[in-house]
């Protein structure tokens, strides 16, 4: 039996899944001022009655680290960035204790200027003066060449509880990124692991002897005790469990919507064959654009509660919400409202609902019923617009190739899978807006614990070789080996794929249930003065995000 | 991090393209600019948008160029892309959603002429040019100022605005006594209906950065302000740089950015630079951050080093001198302008073009219509040693009545027995027919 659970921002949902079954399931109302005892509910309503160890699997994805970041309740990290020429470093400060120094590597990863000591040690004093206890260390082009980033570390000497460094978030380019990942990752990892030493404490208080999970942003898995490192990728990690419990009803060989429909907003995500696409460069949170691998989603200000008003003689639906809907006791009219007074919804107090509604249909000079139609079909072509914005996002993506340009595949959705509160009622309205199939999974309403439940361990590895320079190298691995000049492109996708394999494993993923694939590989020759002397060889390589095999056969 | 500007970036490396594998021109060229490109974060600054390049149509290729035997055989699909590419950010730059625009793409384009029997300089067709008649046809733009700063001389540019007076073609190159192509001399002042708009600065070896910046304020921007462009282009080569392999100058990555931001091009286009390693990735940054407006300071190559690249005094005056000629030179045309109008109704001129890549030699003999009132009809006679003749005829972009009459009755009467093919490009009716093939 697997448990997933996801806190979000009002509820708790968790359930137990026996095979394919759900066996169990709950919605808990989430405490916002101690995420741990909703945590620690959670698990209780789940496993009460149960034999503890028929549980194998615990995955828990929260909204701890992004609320810290969002809400700005960081620790002090004292930031340490060794730049060299390019943009000026002033305008990649973040946090109180920014340090640009002198040091730089080249796009090649040869050193162009070297740490100067006295300046590392000398930061070190004040931070330690200052009661910093993190800090987070970022070169630009570590990812071809970290030893300035070990060169610092080695300065700091001890009295530092946490030391981040750059290389080690992500094998992409991109030095503003690095260092907000870095910091952010600084930053979350001590709260994230108290927290997660106490669940893991109390499951085992529970006799829940498994290793803990925990769910990142891109929908995948790492075991609790590798959090550390990669504590920054556990944010926004709601949006990719409830796309992660909709895959298992996806379709091979289709494009595929899915549409979360919550109170405020809709999230929208895309499966293709089943596997939903990543964004480009990492995600963004809190004003940071970070490295952090994630799901990739449009999230519109349309929902169940989204207000609805006229204003000047046209219906708005949202962005605002004012409160639940009038059916439920809230303020305002809402979609939720239009569905309940046209009897497509049974639940809520349906003469409240009508009654909204009449006051906005004299305002419009239409009948109740024509009014909750025209609130149902705005918020439809809403959503439809929000999935055509998103659609349009992918296939305007840039690519480098010719072969990618000309033959470049375009995503074409056409199919819906539809969860969240109002999924059902609304099904057969976007129905009939889109002409497409639209399903809706049962247990819909706690697809997000489904996901994290069943979500297999996901990660990446980046390696690099420069045959001229003679050295292949994967930093975030903290992999470096010498290559000779004729080495070649095959050589170290196969590198890169037992790298993969190490650290899929390390992260807890199951031996016979590695699905690696290769995201990029590239070969260029290198030529100086006419000659060939080398070749560049950039690979990067990912197990995907998708299902633990278990489920993913029973499933199908 | 915010932009001054809104300012748009086409990046298309093209990683799968080369004339060559050890060619200059290979997959390689952009590989450390893409580096320093993703790694400065300079996607992620706000107002800074990176756009998909689209792919020119043969039709886009024509309105431009007369190609032997057709756009399909002299061009490859990196080609169409790159226009494609300078096409996608100008519409960015004309539909006011951008301010500026740089289109960082591969293959080049500057010496591709009126005519094309195949790739010369590395280049096949003129990326600026069918961007900018792309630009004429879809948004009306008239006056075109292009500035052509690559090393080498933009002979195909100069050779497609010849006759054209309301493009502005300016030139900065070294000296073509010292390199590829060898022309661009300051005499070559434009055709008999356009003198002046052609504007040509050799530079002698050696000239670094206050060589360039004072070239910039004693000539490029006074004529530019004369002429008043509505837009400006600047074909952006980077080949001028200290360490490039195949030129002999001593400018660097903070005089590119500051050359950028004297200029103000709206659209910037990569051309020429081989120096892939040392100056690409560092140039092409300084540029974007010029165009952008933002911060540039940081920029500079790992070995810069200004007193090892400082011009000499002998090049300080043979720039001073250089600038003197081209402004005393200038005064004549409106005299020569008086004189030709006086004289005989056609002008001719033979030629002999010689395309170094594709090792073709082609001759041509050109007749162009002196005009009052227009760019004048051209037709070109042309005979390339890959035993292709053909007769070129264009009827410029505004004619006159007589010469688009000239134009039509030469492509109708020529004898198309004589040539491969007979080609008329219409310019105002945006036409490009062929007969006789």
């Amino acid at each position: 039996m697997m448990l997933g659970l996801d806190v979000g921002g009002t509820h708790t949902d968790v359930v137990v899944i026996n095979g394919k079954e759900v066996a169990r399931k709950a919605k808990i109302l989430t405490k916002q001022d101690d995420l741990l005892e909703s945590v620690l509910f959670g698990l209780l309503e789940a496993t009460e009655g149960l034999d503890p160890t028929l549980i194998q699997r615990v995955v828990v994805s929260t909204t701890l680290a992004t609320n810290a970041i969002v809400e700005g309740r960081l620790e002090p990290v004292g930031v340490i960035v060794a730049s060299g020429p390019g943009m000026n470093p002033a305008g990649f400060a973040i946090g109180e204790h920014f340090y640009p120094v002198g040091g730089a590597i080249d796009h090649r990863g040869r050193e162009i200027a070297p740490i100067r000591d006295g300046e590392i040690q000398d930061i070190a004093r004040r931070l330690k003066a200052a009661g910093i206890r993190h800090v987070a260390l970022v070169g630009k082009f570590s990812t071809r060449n970290p030893s300035q980033e070990l060169r610092m570390r080695e300065l700091l000497e001890d009295g530092f509880q946490t030391v981040a460094m750059g290389h080690q978030v992500s094998g992409q380019l991109n030095f503003p990124r690095r260092i907000a990942t870095t910091y952010l990752n600084a930053a979350v990892a001590p709260i994230t692991r108290r927290f997660y030493d106490a669940v893991q404490r109390s499951m085992e208080h529970r006799g829940l002897m498994v290793p803990l999970e925990i769910l990142k942003a891109d929908g995948g898995t790492m075991a609790q005790r590798r959090s550390l490192q990669y504590a920054v990728e556990t944010i926004l990690s709601g949006p990719a469990a409830s796309v992660m419990g909709t895959v298992a009803f996806a379709d091979q060989g289709k494009e595929e919507v899915v549409l979360d429909i919550g109170g405020t907003t809709t999230d929208i995500a895309i499966l293709v064959n089943g596997v939903p696409l990543l964004e480009r460069r990492g995600i963004s949170i809190g004003g940071y654009r970070t490295l952090v691998r994630a799901l990739r989603s449009y999230s519109i200000g349309v929902g169940g509660d989204s207000w609805v008003r006229v204003e000047n003689g046209t219906l708005k639906v949202g962005p605002e919400r004012k409160g639940r809907a009038i059916a439920y006791g809230g303020p305002e009219p809402t979609p939720t409202d239009a569905l309940i007074a046209l009897g497509a919804e049974t639940r809520g107090h349906r003469q409240r609902a009508v009654e909204g509604i009449r006051h906005l249909s004299y305002t419009l000079g239409t009948s109740v019923h024509e009014t909750a139609e025209m609130i149902v079909s705005k918020t439809c072509s809403l959503i439809l617009e929000g999935i055509q914005v998103l659609v349009d996002q992918v296939n305007s993506q840039p690519v480098y190739t010719i072969h990618q340009l000309l033959e470049g595949r375009k995503v074409a959705p056409k199919d819906l899978i539809v969860i969240g509160t109002p999924a059902k009622e609304l099904a057969p309205w976007l129905r009939e807006a889109t002409g497409w199939p639209v399903r809706v999974p049962p247990d819909h309403e706690v697809a997000n614990a489904i996901g994290a439940a069943v979500a297999r361990t996901t990660c990446e590895v980046t390696v690099v070789a420069d045959t001229a320079l003679g050295y292949v190298s994967a930093p975030e691995e903290g992999y470096r080996a010498a290559i000779d000049q004729h080495g070649s492109q095959e050589e170290v996708v196969q590198l890169a794929l037992e790298l993969l394999r190490r650290k899929a494993l390390r992260l807890g993923a199951d031996e016979d249930d590695l699905t690696m694939e290769l995201l990029e590989a590239q070969q260029f020759t290198m030529v100086k003065g006419f000659y060939r002397i080398g070749r560049n060889i950039r690979v990067r390589a990912q197990v995907k995000p998708g299902l633990i095999s278990t489920y993913r056969e029973t499933a199908a | 991090m915010k932009a001054a500007r809104k300012t748009g970036l086409v990046f298309f490396p093209a990683f799968d393209w080369a004339i060559s594998e050890t060619h200059p021109e290979r997959e390689e060229r952009l590989l450390y600019t893409q580096d320093q490109v993703f790694e400065e974060g300079i996607l992620d600054i706000d107002g800074l948008v990176e756009l998909k390049p689209g792919v020119a149509t043969a039709a886009d290729v024509e309105r431009v160029h007369f190609c032997v035997p057709d756009a399909e055989a002299v061009t490859t699909k990196s080609h169409l892309i790159a226009a494609g590419g300078c096409m996608a950010v100008a519409d960015g730059v004309l539909s006011g959603k951008l301010e500026r625009g740089f289109a960082l793409v591969r293959p080049p384009g500057h010496h591709a002429m009126r005519v094309v029997h195949g790739a010369r300089g590395f280049c096949n067709i003129n990326i600026e040019a069918i961007m900018v008649e792309y630009i004429r046809k879809t948004y009306g733009v008239d006056r075109v100022a292009i500035v052509d700063t690559d090393c080498h001389h933009g002979d195909g540019t100069q050779d497609i605005y010849w006759h054209d007076p309301d493009t502005l073609f300016i030139s900065l190159h070294q000296d073509g006594r010292t390199l590829y192509p060898g022309s661009g001399f300051v005499g070559e002042m434009g055709g008999p209906n356009a003198l002046g708009a052609t504007v040509n600065i050799p530079l002698p070896p050696g000239t670094s950065e206050e060589g360039f910046l004072a070239v910039m304020d004693r000539v490029v921007l006074p004529i530019l302000d004369e002429f008043r462009p509505e837009l400006v282009i600047n074909s952006a080569g980077q080949d001028n740089h200290y360490s490039d392999p195949i030129t002999r100058m001593n400018f660097c990555a903070q005089g590119y950015a500051k050359l950028t931001e004297k200029l103000r091009p709206h659209i910037a286009v990569l051309e020429g630079g081989y120096s892939i390693e040392g100056a690409l990735p560092y140039v092409n940054v300084g540029l974007i951050l010029a165009l952008a407006g933002v911060d540039y300071s940081w920029v500079r190559e790992p070995d810069y080093d200004p007193e090892r690249i400082r011009q000499d005094r002998e090049v300080d005056r043979l720039v001073a001198l250089t600038c003197d000629h081209l402004l005393e030179l200038r005064e004549g045309c409106s005299p020569a302008r008086q004189r030709l109008l006086a004289g005989p109704e056609f002008v001719r001129r033979n030629r002999n073009i010689f395309y170094d890549t594709a090792g073709i030699v082609e001759e041509q003999r050109e007749t162009v219509r002196v005009c009052e009132d227009c760019a004048g009809v051209v037709a070109i006679d042309s005979r390339a040693d890959t035993d292709y003749r053909i007769l070129a005829i264009r009827v410029p972009r505004k004619p006159c009545p007589v010469c688009v009459e000239t134009g039509w009755r030469w492509f109708d009467q020529a004898d198309a027995r004589e040539y491969n093919f007979v080609c008329i490009q219409d310019g105002k009716a945006d036409l490009y027919q062929v007969k006789g093939e």
